[in-house]
């Protein structure tokens, strides 16, 4: 009976102590500051350039960041972030990531086996991969393993898709990809180009028949300067993109509605 | 009679050098030969020859683009037939120029001679230089950059590598047979070169013929010979200064800041041959050996020979082979065609059939602590790829992960399969890219403040 | 890809048979399997050493607990969808070493349940092999020792006969040296220990801990074998010689020679086979002496002044709990990083 009543006492004791130092030792903190963090998307990617999103919430807070800085943020609450801090709203457009490429296994062929470690970096020092594109995405998942968002898919065919509904624009996987084949493009660009080889056609139409093969349809069918060729490669112009319609002419269908259009 | 040196750590693969009784032969003239620009470190050459140029063996191809760069000649007389690309052991497109020879091998005049002893310093580096050498024990690093140290680094040890750690490979046993007044002349060329008065020759302890002839060879340009024991990666840059001098060259720091200057003895035979018969770098010794191979042997190659001619002089293969590697097996780069041509840094050119693939697997590591006791570096490879596998890159760095020298001692003693080098190489990657952005980033805020 | 056909009578590699992998292209023959291997035979004299004091009940007892281990493993691994993973014989080896910290009088219920301990709580909620923080067999057995110590201490006389079947009902009880020289401090210098027994195991005590002899003979072909550093068993034993011999100098009467605290208890047992296991200790050879040197004080300690008798499972399952310190407290400077230090104090 005696041991209770002490350890209710400590407890007791403690509890109070506790209270105390909170009180009168706490840091004071500004009341937006957990209203901000709800609006960022809580996975510290590090787009913003600070250490995570408390880091960026303080540097909102001191005046040391806009609201903009965020990637990940999406339109309604970067308003909603703008309005707490007082600052006038930015427009600003949602940018998505896409992979440029389409060559699957069953269209992209493998010059070799390869047989190491299940990451794209590793495989790209060892012989340049196993895929003869060198331009291809290898599918071994190094950009979905950095998504904070999980946001990309590696399909059965070993090909990395994002999935726009779900990316939040922050960047890393552009930044990791070895093949440097993922783009961060405006999310309401009606097409894309998904393929990456500025390589002749010679070689192209040997390592993949999903390639773009250079036939010039697709700028003959839309108005000048919306589409423009890096060599053999058609690229989109995305500060004047091209209507949809031209994902239609395209006679390898490499030129594809953007998915980020199709899901609204 | 001598104490074998040794450094700490390392392993003990299986030697497999089939081929070290067989002396190097002379390939035939082939009908063409495709000789990369980018042979060597730093920037590819430049052409100064064009489609339909008549050239000689010898002649400059292209010339260096850079201080960091070397000049490529052609390995026999006939015809430039194109300018083009070829794909290198890397996997990726080089530049490259097609001679198609005219089987005359009608060769160029030589440079004029020097003594490497008593010759001008300059004129010695100048030579190094014109004659397009670069580090021939792998790392292809332009030799006229390793002997120009800056001024305030200085060098007072030349060592020459005849260690020749990898296992199966024997190019450079045999060239220290066949050819030690070469490389003794090449090593007395730059010691002439740098300055120095000691100069050392590690050779490791399974070449007792090569140690042997060396030693006797060597009192005559007071060069000294040293036995090592059989442990791999002795021939590391790192270990065999070690080794040798007892000094320890500093984290991320460089042989010439413990004063010293490492050469392989393949490129000090090149040296040689430049230096005394005024012949530039256009064909090296290179082993083509594993159990596949009909004939395993070393072969004195011209560059820009493809490892498809080289398999079929060797015989061709009698096995199914799964893999081709240039290099040894424990540092070299498997590669997926057959139209890839040797170049000044191919010592080895392995094949491996089914049985002999090793599979590295990403199985939970038991912590046994060998990959740790392998490490000729002192790092904790067991740590690092778990951290580095859960994409902990900065704590890798911690960790020291960019003193790996990446002899594949860890992967290669784990008994889980882990493929502990391999992470540890995409680390390092990692790392340097991340460095790079940085350093790019603060180069962009510079103008602005 | 073309294969080349130009020489019929050479023949040429397959191009598109190629694998690419990373260097390295060879590998040791090491496995995990055969290392596992050679400590199970390591085990062997000891497991006899335990069927000749104990009678064919001790071998019962280990096959039961290893045929428990293995299939308390394989359903762990059906519920947690993993493919099987006692091809790798550490079940077995987890098995046999906790039959070893077993009395030869235990009911058999005991044994599966110590082999679920072990193996499911022990090894497999951490994710299996590799990733469990504690010797899997020494939490079975300390589970054991803690929820049920009247069975756990039940110990019996070595008979010498390989047919008796010695349970706890027929045979009369003895204390093991250890308890007998800790219970009574000090009435101990009557009690005569012939070190001569407890070399060849003729004392009562766990299966596989009794006969120094062969636990020594183990350790040594493990250490012949470089699949235990030598530096582990030296320092624990010797640790625990040291303390002991200082208590014992100390006071006589209260504290038993060093020479029967080494051969007496688990310690070789501990020593060779349990602060050596790969898993749970330091990766590098200076954190297993340290790892080594600290299990040899808190055995000792236990001993000497604890309430258990015995403190080897304690102390080495304590500082398997340390390992990760130990690990980045002695995680080693690479070659060469010492020497910038001084080099940039001399900038």
């Amino acid at each position: 009976m005696f041991h209770v009543l002490i350890l209710t006492v400590i407890g007791v004791l403690l509890a109070l102590a506790i209270g105390l130092v909170a009180k009168y030792f706490g840091a004071e903190q500004d009341p937006r500051a957990d209203q901000l963090l709800e609006l960022l998307p809580g996975a510290n990617c590090g787009g913003c350039g600070f250490a995570g999103c408390a880091d960026y919430v303080k540097a909102m807070l001191e005046g040391r960041a806009k609201p903009g800085c965020c990637p990940g943020m999406t339109p309604a609450s970067l308003s909603k972030a703008s309005f707490i801090l007082g600052v006038e709203a930015e427009e600003r457009e949602r940018k998505v990531a896409v992979v440029c490429c389409r060559g699957d296994e069953s269209v992209a062929v493998n010059r070799a086996f390869y047989n190491g470690v299940t990451d794209c970096v590793n495989a790209v020092m060892v012989a340049n991969g196993g895929k003869a594109c060198t331009f291809g995405c290898l599918g071994l998942g190094t950009c979905a393993r950095v998504c904070p968002f999980g946001a990309i898919e590696i399909t059965e065919k070993h090909l990395a898709v994002v999935h726009p509904e779900l990316c939040r624009g922050c960047n890393k996987c552009v930044e990791v990809c070895p093949r440097h084949i993922i783009k961060l493009v405006p999310a309401k660009a009606p097409v894309h180009v998904l393929c990456s080889s500025p390589e002749s056609f010679k070689i192209k139409k040997g390592v993949c028949s999903a390639a773009c093969i250079g036939c010039r349809k697709c700028a003959k069918n839309a108005k000048e300067g919306q589409i423009t060729f890096n060599g053999f490669l058609a690229c989109i112009n995305y500060a004047n993109p091209p209507e949809a319609e031209v994902a239609d002419v395209c006679p390898v269908h490499v030129i594809a509605a953007s998915k980020a259009q199709q899901s609204k | 009679m001598f104490n074998q040196l040794h450094f700490y750590g390392g392993v003990h693969p299986e030697e497999g050098k089939v081929a070290q009784s067989s002396p190097i032969a002379e390939p035939p003239i082939l009908e063409s030969y495709t000789v990369p620009c980018a042979q060597h470190i730093g920037a590819p050459a430049q052409p100064v020859v064009q489609k339909g140029d008549k050239v000689l063996k010898g002649q400059l191809l292209a010339k260096p683009n850079g201080f960091v760069s070397a000049p490529v000649h052609s390995p026999t007389s006939g015809e430039v037939v194109e300018l083009t690309t070829c794909l290198g052991p890397m996997g990726n497109q080089i530049p490259a120029i097609i001679v198609k020879s005219d089987g005359e091998d009608k060769a160029a005049d030589p440079m004029p001679l020097l003594d490497p002893a008593n010759s001008a310093p300059d004129d010695l580096k100048q030579r190094v230089g014109d004659a397009g050498i670069v580090g021939m024990g792998g790392a292809s690093f332009p030799t006229l950059v390793k002997l120009s140290p800056p001024p305030n680094k200085p060098i007072d040890t030349l060592i020459l590598n005849g260690v020749e750690c990898e296992p199966c490979l024997t190019a450079d046993h045999r060239l220290m047979l066949e050819n030690p007044d070469a490389i003794l002349a090449g090593a007395r060329a730059c010691a002439t070169i740098l300055g120095v008065k000691k100069v050392m020759l590690g050779i490791e302890a399974n070449k007792p013929d090569a140690v042997a002839l060396m030693t006797e060879r060597a009192a005559k340009f007071d060069i000294e010979v040293h036995q090592l024991k059989v442990r791999y990666p002795q021939g590391a840059e790192k270990q065999l200064i070690y080794a040798l001098t007892g000094r320890v060259v500093p984290s991320g720091g460089l042989p010439m800041d413990v004063k010293c200057v490492v050469q392989n003895v393949g490129t000090a035979a090149a040296i040689g041959e430049a230096v005394t018969l005024g012949k530039p770098l256009y064909e090296r010794v290179t082993t083509v050996t594993g159990t596949p191979v009909v004939k395993p042997g070393n072969w004195r190659f011209r560059v820009g020979t493809f490892y498809r001619d080289a398999i079929r002089l060797s015989g061709g293969v009698k096995d199914d082979v799964r893999k081709i590697i240039s290099g040894g097996p424990m540092m070299g780069l498997s590669v997926c065609s057959l139209d890839i041509p040797v170049m000044k840094n191919t010592s080895g050119i392995l094949l491996l059939s089914e049985s002999e693939i090793v599979q590295y697997e990403p199985h939970p590591c038991i912590r046994c602590g060998r990959c740790n006791d392998n490490c000729p570096m002192g790092m904790m490879p067991g740590i690092l790829s778990e951290q580095i596998e859960n994409m902990r890159y900065d704590l890798a760095e911690e960790w020291h992960v960019m003193d790996c020298i990446e002899c594949g001692c860890c992967s290669f003693g784990c008994p889980a399969h882990r493929p502990l080098v391999q992470h540890m190489k995409r680390a390092k990657a990692v790392v340097v890219a991340k460095r790079k952005a940085a350093a790019a980033a603060a180069a962009a805020k510079k103008p602005k403040a | 890809m073309n294969t080349d056909t130009e020489n019929n009578e050479i023949k040429m590699p397959d191009v598109s048979r190629l694998i690419i992998s990373g260097a390295p292209h060879y590998h040791s023959p090491d496995e995990i399997r055969g290392i596992m291997f050679m400590v199970i035979l390591a085990l062997l004299p000891a497991c006899l050493a335990g069927i000749w004091h104990f009678g064919v009940r001790a071998l019962w007892i280990m096959l039961l607990t290893v045929a428990s281990a293995v299939a308390w493993e394989v359903l762990a691994n059906k519920v947690m969808k993993q493919k099987l993973s006692i091809y790798d014989g550490t079940a077995i080896l987890t098995g046999l070493l906790l039959a070893m910290n077993l009395p030869p009088t235990v009911p058999e219920w005991v044994c599966v349940l110590g082999a679920f301990i072990a193996i499911v709580l022990g090894k497999m909620v951490y994710g299996g092999m590799g990733y469990n923080p504690f010797n899997p067999a020494l939490v079975g057995r300390v589970a054991l020792l803690l929820g049920l110590p009247s069975i756990m201490t039940h110990f019996v006389p070595p008979m010498h006969s390989v047919w008796n079947w010695c349970s706890a009902a027929n045979t009369v009880t003895q204390a093991t040296p250890l308890v007998l020289t800790h219970a009574t401090p000090h009435t101990r210098a009557e009690i005569v220990v012939d070190y001569m027994d407890l070399l060849i195991g003729h004392c009562s005590g766990c299966i596989g801990e009794t006969c120094f002899i062969a636990l020594l003979a183990g350790g040594l072909f493990l250490i012949c074998l470089n699949l235990i550093r030598w530096q582990v068993p030296v320092c624990y034993i010797g640790t625990v010689f040291i303390i002991t011999a200082i208590a014992h100098h100390a006071s006589p009467s209260a504290y038993a020679t060093p020479v029967s605290h080494v051969l007496s208890g688990g310690l070789a047992l501990g020593a060779f086979f349990m602060a050596t296991d790969m898993v749970t200790t330091p990766l590098s050879r200076t954190g297993s002496v340290v790892f080594a040197v600290g299990c040899g004080i808190i055995t000792s300690v236990i001993r000497l002044w604890g309430s258990y008798p015995e403190g080897v499972s304690f102390s080495i399952l304590i500082m398997n709990a340390l390992t990760p310190l130990i690990d980045k407290a002695t995680a080693g400077h690479p070659f060469g990083t010492v020497r910038t230090a001084a080099q940039e104090v001399g900038k």
